[in-house]
Order: structure tokens, then sequence, then C-alpha cells
């Protein structure tokens, strides 16, 4: 095939990943939070239990008007949900879904360093929301968001460090081909803290103190309406998806399965991901949020720690089995 | 990325004969990212706005990253990025919030050190270029070859032949941090400055 029609055509479906998963994720949200709670939830929404409901929500959102505050910083405001969702875009680009060169947007070397590189900056999205809108309320939201941020960006890089090491690679592709079953138990520490990290970088419950609404109404996204507003939804959820499949990547064999892993290696990746975003959700409906203090502790006195441990073992092991 | 696959079918030119007159395409995007890393640097020093001051930073700190990108330099450039954009920016941002730092001018953001810090600037960037010019003055980057600034290629050098500078460059961090601890624990002792 043609060089630049198959770029082309890679581009194009990770374009359409990108825009169907996150629905995806917040319609089983909607849904699943709703059983949970023992309601229905969205019914009417395009008929079958509600299926059209955020569709319907995006017409929505697409109504209503633009507003940025007199006393904001206009170009900054403006430009932050672009900021927001776009690293989760490139990312996406990175993370393979099953074997061989042919089921993965673009080969990076260092993987594992540009996702999580490009994942750090969408936080800035969130930091530029809160200080351009000029309120109290969504510069507390800026200043949590970042605070958490600098301590959760530590453990998850620790963690994902480990893979590293165990695979004796960096590229995420490369980290698939070297998977054994047997990574799983001894990486199991490891894949815990990456996925309590990231869920803490991406502000979901517990660790939603950033846009806490009991308190500071919606944190950096307090002043933002329709469109610019879905934006920074939609960066949450994509948020989800990437956070998701990069822990299936790293930490439970991707593509690697009991059986099929030929032909139908992308099942077990989509399968995985999907289990791993129905925790996510599940951890929304189950636990309160935490406090401050409850989450920088929980940061520096337990995850980093654990992440500690977990490379010492990588380390060990790695050495027992080389000799 | 598509950025990365371009770099490599970027045409180049035949070994032996390259020159100034006949730049490839992937020079003038080396120079064309250069021009704009050295505006966004400008703005960053001389903007009476803190915030958009640390944003350009950010463009400026980018930029760099897509100059390693260019040079093949690829593992540099993805750890460029997760490290001065993903958490010396985000620190930078986090103290301007903690600060409160206006919508609109600072009128103090102005120093009176300007032309001394203008002097070490220069001077800095004279020591750097000239270091840079002679070490590298007729080294040329092979594209088509295997990827020179590969994890793996940077991985070797970094600790085969450069181990003593980089174990330096630990101690000195390890007393950066060692520093911030002491800073940040003297005002325990001290009785008026109890909290």
């Amino acid at each position: 095939m043609n060089d630049a029609l198959d770029v082309a055509l890679r581009l194009l479906v990770v374009f359409a990943v990108f825009l169907v998963f996150p629905l995806l994720i917040g319609q089983t949200e909607h849904k699943v939070m709703a059983h949970m709670q023992g309601r229905v939830g969205p019914m009417y929404a395009g008929g079958f239990h509600g299926w059209a409901q955020l569709v319907a929500d995006g017409v929505k959102f697409a109504q209503k008007e633009d507003v940025v505050p007199a006393g904001a910083d206009r170009r900054i405001f403006q430009l932050a949900p672009a900021v927001a969702l776009l690293p989760y875009l490139l990312v996406l680009v990175a993370i393979p879904i099953g074997p061989g060169e042919g089921a993965v947007g673009q080969v990076i070397d260092a993987g594992i360093f540009f996702v999580l590189a490009v994942m750090g900056v969408g936080v800035l999205g969130s930091l530029m929301a809160g200080w351009a809108s000029a309120n109290k309320f969504s510069l507390l939201g800026g200043l949590r968001t970042a605070a958490q941020l600098l301590a959760y960006e530590l453990p998850m890089l620790l963690a994902a460090a480990s893979v590293a090491m165990a695979a004796g690679t960096v590229s995420l592709v490369g980290i698939l081909d070297a998977f054994e079953w047997w990574w799983l138990p001894w990486q199991i520490v490891g894949a815990l803290v990456f996925f309590v990290a990231g869920l803490a970088e991406l502000q979901r419950p517990p660790f939603d103190m950033p846009v806490a609404d009991s308190e500071i109404i919606f944190g950096a996204y307090t002043e933002y309406t329709g469109l610019r507003f879905a934006l920074f939804l939609l960066a949450e959820y994509a948020g989800i998806v990437i956070l998701c499949g990069l822990t299936a990547v790293l930490f439970l064999g991707g593509w690697h399965g009991p059986f099929g892993a030929d032909g139908l290696g992308w099942v077990w990746t989509l399968l995985k991901t999907a289990v791993l975003a129905f925790i996510v959700i599940w951890l929304r409906v189950s636990y309160p949020r935490m406090r401050e203090d409850q989450l920088q502790k929980l940061a520096w006195t337990t995850l980093v720690p654990l992440a500690l441990a977990q490379i010492a073992l990588t380390g060990v092991v790695k050495v027992v089995i080389q000799s | 990325m598509t950025l990365a696959a371009a770099l490599a079918h970027a045409p180049v030119a035949a070994t032996g004969e390259q020159g100034f007159l006949s730049p490839t395409g992937v020079e003038i995007a080396f120079l064309l990212v250069g021009l704009a890393t050295f505006g966004a640097a400008v703005v960053t020093v001389t903007s009476k706005q803190l915030v958009h001051a640390a944003l350009w930073l950010v463009v400026a700190l980018g930029g760099i990253a897509v100059e390693y990108l260019l040079l093949t330099a690829e593992f540099i450039a993805w750890v460029q990025v997760l490290i001065y954009v993903g958490s010396v920016v985000v620190l930078l941002l986090f103290g301007l919030m903690l600060t409160k730092a206006p919508i609109g001018r600072s009128p103090d953001a102005d120093s009176g050190n300007r032309w001394a810090a203008l002097a070490v600037a220069v001077a800095a960037a004279a020591a750097l270029v000239w270091v840079v010019v002679d070490a590298f003055r007729t080294t040329w980057i092979d594209l088509d070859g295997p990827a020179q600034g590969s994890t793996r290629v940077s991985g070797e050098i970094i600790f085969r032949h450069w181990v003593l500078p980089f174990e330096a460059l630990s101690v000195l961090l390890l007393a950066a941090l060692v520093g911030a601890i002491v800073l940040s624990r003297r005002n325990a002792k001290d009785p008026e400055g109890k909290r």
C-alpha cells in the first residue's frame, strides 16, 4: 500500500476510536452507575435503553452559548480545552491493540516516555483554565490539580519503569512482544500503583478533589459553558480510555490471551480495556471523595514506596532469571 | 507519530555533498523550529504577564523537544517533554497560582538587573554556541541509517562513556534535595515561626 495512504488510514482509524470510545464509556457509566444505585438511567433518547443519550447531550452542548467571563484572560481561556484534549489524541496513536506493526498507529521507540510525557501535558489545560477564568473556585481547582499531578506523576513513572526493566525495552510494542503470563503476579503491585496514580491524574473519583462540586463548584471548569465544557468532559473520558488501554498493555499483556492471540489479539486488548473501564466506573460509585491531605499522604507514603519496592523486586528477579 | 514518519521518509542529500547552499527539508524545518523557539524564548523573558511568560516557556521547551526529534534523538525529546513541560512548568504555574499572579500586566515584572542579565545570557549563549560548533563542525546525521538517538544507543553511551558526569549530576541533585529539606524544616525549630 502507498505510504501516505497508509499513514492517513491509520490516523483516520485512531481519530474514529478517539471520538467513539469515550462516548461508549460515558454511556456505560450512565447505565452502570444507574443500575448500581437502583435506577434505570437514561431510557428515552434513541429508543433502545437510551443509547443515544450522549448524542443528545452533544447536541445540547453545541446549542449553548459560549460564554467567556469579562475578567478572564480571553485567549488562554479559549485555548485551554484544546490543550486538555489534544494530548490524549496523540497518545492514542502509540498504543498497540494487536500483535505486529499493523495494529498500532505508529511504532515509537521510546513509547512509554512518549505516552507519559504527552499525558502530562494535558494537565496544562486544566491549569490554564483554572488561572484564566478569573474565578477563585477555578483558581483553587487549578491549584489542587497541579498539586495532585506533582504527587502522582512520580509513582506512575516508577511503576512504568518497572515494566520497562522487566521487558528490557521502553517500546510499547517491544514490551508486549516480551510479555509472559507470569509477569502478571510479578508486576501486580506496579499495576495497582500505575492504575491508582492514573486515576488520580485523571481526577476521577475518589481522587476528584480538584473538581469537588460541593466545595469549589467544578474546579477549573466552573466558568466553562457549551462546547468548551464538553471538550473538557471528553478529555476526561478519553483519559479513561487511554489509562485503561495503557494498563492493559503494560501490565495485563495487551493482545496476549489464553487462546487466539494471532487473529483475535485486538479482542483481548479491547476486553481488558473494557473491564478496567468498568472498574473505573465502579470505583466512582463505591468510594467517597478523599480529602486533600489524604490524597497527598496516599501518594507520598504509600504509592511511592510501593513503586520503589516493585522496582527492587523486578531488578532482583531479572538478575536471578538471567544468571 | 507522523513527524517521526515524515523524518523516516525525508529526502536526504547525497553524503559528502552536504552544504549550506542546498538545504534539505529537514534542515529547513530545523531552522524554522529554531527561530520559533528563539522567538518564544524572547517573549518569555520580555512579557509583562507572568503566566503568559510561563506558557511561552512551554512553547520554547516544546520547540527544543522538536529540535531533538529532528536530530533523531527521540528518547531525549520525550524526556525533555516529560521533565520540563510536564513537571517543571507545572511546578512553576503552581507557584504562580499560589502567589495569585494577576490577569493582565504585572507592574513589577521588570527587574533593574535586566542589562546584567542580558550580558550573562549573551555570554552563556556565545560559550554554548562556540562549544557546539567546535565539537560538531563537520558532523552530519545520516537519516537513512539506523536511528542514532534511539533509547538503546543513548543508554549505552551514557552508561559506558559518560558514567562519571552522570554520577556527578546525581550527587548534585541529591545535594539539592537535602538542601530543600533543610530549608523547609528550618521554621520548625524557630519558636516564633511556629505555624
